[in-house]
């Protein structure tokens, strides 16, 4: 097994965490699911949850929400151990897993009402307004009337945030939520739940499009085969690769020296000269350029992105692993 | 542990819930129409050939003296097929229906606790096999009335009572015919836990009902007629007599209950130990 790269858990205050499992282990048969995961999710984080198909991550959410019986380890949602805490840590966890689902010979909100009326933590009295107000929240009050069988595959999707937006949530589990959306529609849900992250809810998001979940999330972690390769706040997990400056400028006779007094380590670059940014800022790298009298063209950081720690983590190949 | 604050009233409200998706459901619509129809096609069929000679079910030759026997005549009709048909459907789909869509593990994280939906999903069905057997009486009722008139009742034992005690008597019989197929409806529960296909859990439940009727009809076998889940259910023809044997409707009501905990029992070891995976 590859070494885990995980946050510490004393560093954190217990209480502090939304999610936390401890050698979370779930077979199949002879199939190892989920092995081994410690996952960490500190509250108020948006945790992007990676990894290819097959990894994994479905069967870890469905045992933080008790839809599985892990096979050994502990899992604490919201500071109640679970499954036993499932009745009163739930009605504030929203979720949406593995796709939505409804009945599809009742209307959108037909369907939501359905759910609110089993809901026993919702008030009956505020029912419609908190399902109008899901249903304008996701774009979907048009279409509130509409049969599910007739929704196309986003608007589905939007009905199952919707779903999982009746109550207030401290804690949302969204399992890829932006499957079937249009650019739009993706852009929204990014926005959805950059909003809930400021409104003080965690959000876990389970993804494979790394580039959305770079843009939201604070803490990412990935897994493959089972196990969960890495874990962290997102700029530590990148932090291992290092950030580039590039610097453009036609002087470039000028500004080496004071570079280098600056003390980076310079290369040549068809625009100029480049550098491993370490943990200079940006700014005094600008100003050190002018300040020697060179004229700066354009200075750029260069961060890795998730997708290339993915990669190098998970394999290029397209194939399921098992 | 934490409690949690639930609204008065949650329960009602999630039972009405379960009540409106069975009872608004199309397919199950379309068969409480078909038990509607019934009792009318037996009316127009008897009304149609006024020749009496006897055979046919039971009752078929009072209809065109008194109408009330319609309703008599038609349960008779309904009770070996088409009840068991419409309580398998309902019961078979009641859990393995949610599975198949995947709203299971919606309700489940909402959460209903698994204990609670089981109560939730046997109610429902309990409501539609009150309101099967309501619409087979109803609509018999309506129908002998408009086809023969209704009059006072004339018992299998040759004494004649009242309308109004005929009426009641009927309803005994619809009650009595709700408690006989609880014991249906819970094996259809249990076999609902047990898949994720509706189908397949309806055709099991409907299976056993018309397997156990086979077993019924072999004379061989009379040992074990008195426990078979079939065998009691016709006996509701007692209720017709001056003299109730109301000792052998509880006992055989009582066989019924005895099916309905015990498969309740299983379907909710089953229900709260499965592994949600649709």
């Amino acid at each position: 097994m590859t070494a885990l790269v995980t946050a510490d858990p004393d560093r954190i205050v217990r209480t502090d965490l939304a999610v936390r499992t401890d050698g979370l282990t779930r077979r199949f048969g002879k199939q190892v699911a989920v092995d081994s995961v410690d996952l960490v999710v500190p509250r108020g984080a948006v945790y992007g949850f990676l990894g290819p198909n097959g990894s994994g991550k479905t069967t870890t959410i469905r045992m933080l929400l008790g839809l599985l019986s892990p096979d050994a380890g502990d899992i604490e949602v919201l500071g109640a151990a679970m499954p036993q805490g499932l009745a009163s840590v739930l009605p504030r966890v929203g979720a949406l897993i593995e796709g939505p689902a409804f009945h599809p010979y009742l209307t959108g909100r037909a369907n939501l009402r359905r759910l609110d009326a089993c809901d026993r933590t919702a008030d009956p009295r505020t029912s419609k307004d908190r399902i109008d107000a899901a249903l304008v929240r996701v774009g979907l009050l048009a279409a509130g009337e509409k049969k599910y069988r007739h929704y196309s595959l986003g608007m589905k999707q939007r009905l199952g945030l919707a779903a999982a937006l009746l109550q207030p949530r401290d804690l949302l589990v969204l399992d890829e939520p932006t499957n079937g959306l249009d650019p739009q529609g993706t852009r929204e849900v990014r926005h959805l739940v950059r909003e809930l992250a400021a409104d003080g809810a965690t959000v876990l998001v389970s993804s494979h499009l790394l580039a959305e979940v770079e843009q939201v999330a604070t803490h990412v972690g990935i897994m493959a085969g089972g196990a969960l390769l890495r874990q962290g706040e997102l700029h530590e997990v990148l932090g291992g690769e290092t950030a580039v400056v590039r610097i453009a400028t036609p002087d470039v006779d000028l500004a080496r020296p004071a570079l280098a007094a600056l003390g980076l380590e310079l290369q040549d670059d068809p625009e100029g000269l480049v550098a491993d940014l370490g943990g200079f800022a940006p700014e005094d790298v600008a100003a050190a350029v002018v300040g020697a009298g060179a004229r700066l063209r354009g200075l750029r950081v260069e961060r890795p992105h998730l997708e290339e720690l993915f990669v190098s983590l998970t394999g290029e190949g397209f194939d399921v692993l098992r | 542990m934490s409690s949690v604050d639930t609204y008065p009233g949650a329960f009602w409200r999630l039972y009405r819930s379960e009540a409106r998706l069975v009872l608004g459901r199309r397919r199950n619509i379309a068969l409480l129409v078909v038990l509607a129809i019934v009792p009318l096609l037996i009316a127009v069929g008897v009304a149609s050939s006024r020749h009496q000679d006897s055979g046919g079910p039971a009752f078929l030759g009072q209809i065109t003296g008194n109408g009330l026997f319609l309703v008599f005549t038609a349960l008779t009709v309904c009770t070996p097929l088409f009840l068991p048909l419409v309580v398998g459907v309902v019961a078979g789909d009641s859990i393995a229906g949610e599975a198949g869509t995947g709203t299971l593990r919606y309700l489940l994280t909402l959460p209903v606790t698994r204990g609670r939906l089981l109560v939730a999903k046997t109610l429902g069905t309990l409501t539609f096999t009150a309101v099967s057997v309501l619409v087979v009486a109803v609509s018999g009722l309506l129908a002998g009335a408009a086809f023969f008139g209704l009059h006072n009742v004339t018992l299998l034992s040759g004494d004649t009572v009242s309308l109004g005690n005929g009426i009641g008597r009927a309803g005994l019989i619809a009650l009595y015919l709700v408690v006989a197929l609880f014991g249906l409806a819970a094996i259809g529960l249990f076999v609902s836990t047990i898949t994720e296909n509706a189908i397949a859990a309806m055709a099991t439940t409907v299976g056993l009902a018309v397997f156990s009727l086979v077993l019924d009809s072999v004379p061989q076998l009379s040992a074990i007629h008195g426990v078979l889940l079939t065998h009691n259910w016709l006996g509701f023809g007692e209720l017709l007599r001056t003299q109730v044997d109301s000792a052998a409707l509880l006992r055989w009501s009582a066989l019924h209950l005895a099916y309905a905990a015990v498969f309740l029992s299983l379907a909710y070891a089953r229900l709260t130990t499965k592994d949600v995976t649709s």
